[in-house]
């Protein structure tokens, strides 16, 4: 702690080189350099492809790039770019369906049709720029004749079977294919035979299929077996008979199946729960994050009125690429149900009735009254901010009270005041760089789907995994070591050989593991020490709640599974999982009427995370914003300005009023909040923290989630969760 | 004669050509009309399968086909199952996937269940999709119930212009079916189209896949220059378990000795090596007598 202080001390002064700079002296060691990794896995990023300036004409060209002119502009690639990589890095829009970045190049559309020309002269014919290597020496024309009656004839093609029901499709007004149209379709066609139509199918609750819309790019094929793992969608038939499905009648069994709608250039596949909700250009898009596991993904939340209409993935390659879950995607409808929209109080025979808020909150100062703070207690829930946090941890603290502490954290993380025990340490864009990853005790497919997926990449580029806990299928081929540490060389000694040689080992570590078992873990690394990479530190902790890691941050310790007895006052901010005994007079403070605000004597409605300005800290130590979307329903407040006026009740007013102040304060507590939208640096292992302990012989670890869809008030209120649940149930 | 049946085969062709070609220039309703010739409403109602007899490129449970009914590679075939993996490296099992469904395919009377299919995919450690994949791409598969004898027309133009539609219609009024994609009901038969299968200097022809001898006496034997009498002969010599001959019916192989033409064997004229008369040798250039040319 005491550290951490200084560098923010340090930070004011000098500004972000300096605390690297001062983070490394401290550290005894030089930081590990980002950048190398970067360049080697995201070589086709905005970032690497430069186009030379003309002023500086002896500005020489790297040896990794090559240079080609598009459109009479000269260009600058990494070498082995495709044709259209060079495009898009000159800035010359290339229509495309079934090209996706992160997908493999199917080049079956035929849409990105362009002319090349060397030394040769001009091509035969268009060639199809998605699946075209980059030449030397080639010049590239996307504006000729031949390649505008080329994609002409492309979309004519397409259109051919493609139905005219834009006015009732759910993608009506952000439909490539719709867009597309517009430049490159003919306001009449020339097929005078019948439109084919296919037989729709069923993915389950969450995707919409219209099958007859399907222009057969294979987005959805290739997602699904490439990001998804799970190898059920395919193409069959041939030609004009030709239909996506899963042949069987069969679910899309994986936890990022909304994906397919966002991949998808047409109407055929999108979202049930949204399905003749709204058209795009009526809806306000909000960027925020998401709070359904503690990766914090980035997302654009779709609002119109006072309603959140449906959830969008943004793009951030360091935390969650392009996708998204399935619970963070639908889980929205949960916003609109059980919500709790005024302050409710305990009245006669105990039931909670209505109050104003004046009310609530003088019945509140009346039962802290006499009091002391030995007898209270505070609880973060799962979806707490860092900003009502902080407020619960000040107001408790002014009343004298030190117990204040968050459900949901795990039992394995021993020192809050190092960082880097409870951090996801390599970061999450760290796992490209790994070249062996152990998990213990953690199934990353209910825990962090996405994260999962880039696990998947890792493991299909040949990183080996390792599995000790539950063996349970992750769509990708793991090495069970055994249901718990310590890990036995005997049992796989091609993994112990991998292990021995990796120089960026990462090891998954699910966050209620026993601190017995970090223990075991440490060890392990301890003893190859010597081998691992300077700065890297292999120790990744995946919390499963949003609010974790921000609450470690801001001093909370560990929630017990309930409230010790004697307290006589309980705070519980949107803590629903903690059981309290008779006796204790319960505040809750939160947005859903689940099981703490059952429990309670006074309920002081809250916004959930789509209505307030929030300050979230992922696994990997990253702040993040969310941005209020909407208003919180009836006379719903933020947590933190409930707190401020509860304070102030209270007779203990909060020195802040406004979120500005509020931030002020987050930052004072710890510099982490200085730096918005930023992992922190790389943390060298530091050697073992952990306590040795006995780890039961017959022990298994396993994840505590025993239902993916179902985790949080929010999805438990959602019916989206509840049929998606059922869906798998009935597979 | 011969010379005009060819001139008036293309003229009727070249008319078809004209009539096609005006029509997609012309305003939709004549157009549609021609589709509508074409039989185009009642092929396509009939679904989307790549062949004739398979009705949908998706997987429908019926008694004789779902995912319970019980397949297995016998011992025997077992045995060529592990020949044919030995072929491919081992993390490229998956390229074995059209041996091994042929052989499914044979073993288990002419058509793929969908537990065969996943037999399979089991076999190669592949997903399930990937073979569901290449069995509805592929006509040769057939995914529903089969006769015992597999009859299937070349209906491509050559064998077309030389009549097969004739023969269909023959084979259909003989066999008391109404159209290709059609089984007996005895089981014995069942009708269907094919593309173009090399055979066009002896078309018509029909090939005839026989399941009834199992794996190992499995054939699939083309039956060339059939005229209506001829295919019905041939159904005829298969109901009654006798083996008809084997390719053309009517020469050695495809020497130039005659033609179907409008439903009869018309032997070449005499005198004649071709339809069109004696063919010119071939024409070669003088080389030495060109450059002494050149010389000069």
């Amino acid at each position: 702690m005491e550290s951490s202080r200084a560098l923010a001390r340090l930070w004011r002064l000098t500004g972000p080189t300096g605390l690297t700079q001062a983070r490394a002296m401290l550290l005894g060691r030089p930081c590990w350099s980002q950048q190398q990794t970067q360049q080697q896995h995201n070589s086709f990023s905005s970032s690497s492809s430069s186009v030379p300036e003309e002023s500086d004409e002896e500005k020489k060209m790297p040896d990794h790039m090559m240079s080609t002119i598009v459109n009479g502009k000269e260009v600058w690639v990494p070498k082995g770019s495709s044709v259209m990589q060079a495009c898009d890095a000159a800035g010359v829009d290339i229509p495309r369906f079934c090209y996706h970045p992160k997908l493999s190049v199917a080049g079956n559309c035929r849409m990105c049709l362009v002319d090349l020309e060397n030394e040769r002269g001009m091509s035969p014919k268009p060639v199809a720029s998605c699946a075209m290597p980059l030449a030397p020496g080639t010049t590239i024309l996307t504006d000729t004749d031949r390649v505008k009656k080329a994609r002409e004839g492309v979309m004519e093609f397409l259109l051919l079977n493609h139905p005219l029901d834009c006015p009732i499709c759910d993608q009506g007004g952000e439909c490539d294919l719709q867009d597309q149209a517009m430049h490159y379709g003919s306001d009449r066609g020339r097929f005078v035979g019948q439109k084919r139509t296919v037989v729709d199918k069923n993915l389950g609750p969450l995707v919409k299929t219209v099958m007859t819309r399907c222009i057969h790019c294979t987005r959805c094929v290739r997602y699904a077996k490439e990001v998804a793992g799970v190898e059920d969608l395919g193409v069959t038939g041939r030609g004009g008979a030709s239909e996506i499905g899963t042949y069987v009648n069969k679910l899309m069994e994986s936890e990022l199946s909304g994906n397919v709608i966002d991949l998808c250039p047409v109407g055929a596949l999108t979202s049930k729960p949204y399905a003749f909700t709204a058209r795009q250009w009526e809806l306000k898009p909000t960027e925020s994050v998401d709070v359904s596991d503690a990766l914090g993904c980035n997302i654009r939340v779709d609002s119109r009125g006072t309603e959140v209409l449906r959830i969008l993935p943004r793009n951030n390659e360091e935390v969650n690429e392009d996708w998204i879950s399935d619970k963070a995607r639908f889980q929205y409808d949960g916003l609109q149900r059980q919500r709790l929209n005024v302050p409710m109080a305990k009245g006669a025979g105990s039931v909670l009735k209505p109050v104003k808020w004046e009310e609530a909150l003088t019945a509140v100062a009346e039962a802290a009254e006499g009091v002391s703070g030995e007898d209270m207690a505070a609880y973060g829930g799962k979806l707490a901010d860092c900003e009502s946090l902080i407020a619960l941890k000040d107001l408790a603290n002014r009343l004298g009270c030190e117990t204040v502490q968050c459900e949901d954290v795990g039992q394995g993380v021993p020192d809050a005041d190092l960082r880097s025990t409870y951090l996801f340490n390599p970061t999450l864009s760290g796992v490209d760089a790994a070249d062996v990853i152990l998990m213990v005790g953690t199934n990353p497919r209910v825990e962090a789907p996405v994260l999962n997926a880039r696990i998947r990449k890792a493991q299909l580029e040949g990183v080996p995994i390792g599995m000790l806990g539950e063996d349970v299928d992750l769509t990708y081929p793991t090495t069970h070591l055994g249901g718990a540490p310590p890990l036995s060389a005997k049992k796989n000694a091609d993994f112990s050989l991998a292990l021995d040689q990796a120089r960026r080992p990462l090891v998954l570590v699910g966050a209620n593991c026993d601190p017995a078992v970090m223990a075991e873990v440490e060890e392990l690394f301890e003893k190859r020490r010597e081998t691992i990479e300077d700065g890297w530190n292999p120790i990744s902790v995946l919390h499963q709640s949003a609010s974790t890691v921000g609450a470690l941050d801001l001093g909370y310790g560990a929630a017990p599974k309930a409230v010790p007895e004697g307290k006589k006052l309980v705070f519980l901010l949107g803590a629903d999982e903690i059981d309290v005994p008779e006796g204790a007079f319960v505040v809750y403070i939160g947005h859903h009427g689940d099981k703490g605000a059952c429990r309670a004597d006074v309920v002081l409605p809250a916004a959930a995370f789509t209505e307030k300005h929030a300050t979230y800290v992922n696994t990997e130590g990253r702040p993040q914003h969310a941005r209020r979307a909407i208003a919180p329903p009836g006379e719903a407040r933020d947590d933190w300005k409930i707190l401020r006026a509860l304070s102030e009740v209270m007779g203990h007013a909060l020195p802040y009023d406004d979120l500005r102040g509020v931030r002020s304060r987050l930052c004072e507590v710890s510099p982490t909040f200085e730096r918005i939208d930023e992992a922190p640096q790389k943390a060298t292992y530091l050697g073992p923290k952990h306590k040795k302990g006995k780890v039961g012989a017959k022990t298994v670890l396993r994840t505590t989630i025993e239902n993916f869809y179902q985790t949080d008030v929010i999805s438990r209120a959602s019916l989206a969760m509840a049929k998606a649940t059922q869906a798998r149930a009935n597979q | 004669m011969i010379r005009g049946a060819v001139l008036r085969a293309a003229a009727v062709a070249a008319g078809a050509l004209t009539k096609g070609g005006s029509s997609a220039l012309a305003p939709l309703e004549g157009g549609q009309k021609y589709a509508q010739a074409l039989g185009a409403s009642k092929a396509w109602s009939r679904g989307y399968a790549t062949n004739s007899h398979d009705h949908f490129n998706i997987h429908r449970d019926s008694p004789e086909n779902n995912d319970t009914t019980p397949f297995d590679f016998t011992p025997e075939n077992m045995k060529i199952v592990k020949e044919v993996l030995a072929r491919y490296p081992e993390n490229y099992k998956r390229s074995g996937v059209i041996p091994l469904l042929t052989l499914a395919q044979t073993q288990n009377k002419g058509f793929l269940t969908l537990s065969a299919m996943n037999r399979v995919a089991e076999v190669l450690e592949t997903p399930a999709i990937r073979v569901y994949e290449v069995a509805t791409f592929y006509t040769m598969f057939n995914r529903s119930k089969m006769g015992k004898y597999h009859l299937m027309v070349c209906g491509t133009t050559p064998c077309m212009v030389r009549g097969a539609p004739k023969v269909k219609q023959a084979l259909c009024d003989h066999l008391g079916l109404s159209d290709y994609g059609e089984s007996t009901a005895d089981g014995l038969f069942t009708l269907s189209e094919m593309e173009c299968m090399g055979c066009c200097v002896n078309a018509p022809m029909i090939a005839v896949a026989d399941y009834t001898k199992g794996v190992e006496g499995f054939t699939y034997n083309y039956y060339e220059d059939i005229t209506t009498k001829d295919a019905v002969n041939i159904t005829e010599q298969l109901r009654r378990g006798e083996t008809p001959k084997v390719g053309s019916q009517h020469r050695s192989k495809c020497e130039p000795a005659g033609v179907v033409y409008e439903d009869k064997w018309v032997p070449t004229p005499e005198g004649t090596e071709t339809l069109m008369g004696t063919p010119r040798g071939p024409y070669c250039r003088e080389l030495k007598k060109e450059a002494a040319e050149q010389k000069q």
